[in-house]
């Protein structure tokens, strides 16, 4: 397991070559990489990325092993970033590594679940008249009734 | 014990972290002692819905739970990670 939280940039091709090789008994890898969205109106200056040191890492491995418990799971891979990022950086990725692709992808997505909504991170959006804090969606917290 | 804010809440109060020192016994008592503090306090905390709360790095649902032997206990908006 490795989980990482930090503001430094990552490459998202080493990582992925890397996490995915020398798994013999892994048929499946499944990679998501989230990227900062510029608005709507292609106005977003940039994101400022605030955490709670200590309960992040915590609380990522928290649901990291609830993933390893459901599902067969070879290895599971967490990055996100803080600090300041701009449209197009990626900020966060998942990797899974399992026997079989359903459980790959399934631990996937529980993961981006939990991240999303219990991961203690902060977004907020500045532009250039204006400085936001990103609101919770309830589609996000309704999303984690499925597990 | 260290009260720590996040996000809105900390721009609210006007501060990361602080001790203080407290005889509420749950973090419902804790929050309405804060509010008696200050305005900035009353503010932060006009709308419970809006603020999640761990208590030693711990995320908590209910506010009657118990701040016994806690030391941290941390107040923050709902999460936006990911």
């Amino acid at each position: 397991m490795d989980i990482r939280v930090q503001d430094a940039p990552f490459t998202f091709g080493e990582i992925a070559q890397e996490f995915a090789s020398g798994h013999a008994h892994m048929g499946a890898i499944v990679t998501f990489t989230g990227v900062v969205r510029d608005s709507d109106t292609d106005d977003l200056d940039y994101m400022e990325i605030e955490h709670y040191p200590g309960m992040t890492e915590k609380a990522i491995e928290t649901y990291a092993n609830q993933a390893k418990e459901r599902w067969s799971l070879g290895d599971v891979l967490v990055i996100h970033r803080y600090g300041v990022l701009r449209p197009g950086d990626m900020i966060m990725m998942v990797a899974t590594a399992a026997p079989h692709r359903v459980d790959a992808f399934q631990a996937a997505e529980f993961l981006m679940d939990y991240l999303k909504s219990r991961a203690p991170f902060w977004k907020k959006e500045v532009t250039a008249d204006k400085t936001t804090w990103v609101e919770a969606k309830s589609e996000d917290e309704d999303a984690l009734s499925r597990w | 014990m260290r009260l720590m804010y996040f996000a809105w809440v900390r721009e609210r109060i006007g501060l990361p972290k602080e001790e203080f020192a407290s005889d509420a016994s749950t973090v419902l008592e804790l929050i309405s002692e804060l509010r008696q503090r200050e305005d900035r306090y009353d503010l932060a905390f006009s709308d419970m819905s809006a603020i999640r709360v761990a208590l030693d790095q711990e995320l908590i649902e209910d506010l009657n739970t118990s701040l016994e032997g806690v030391s941290e206990v941390a107040f923050f908006p709902p999460m936006t990670g990911g």
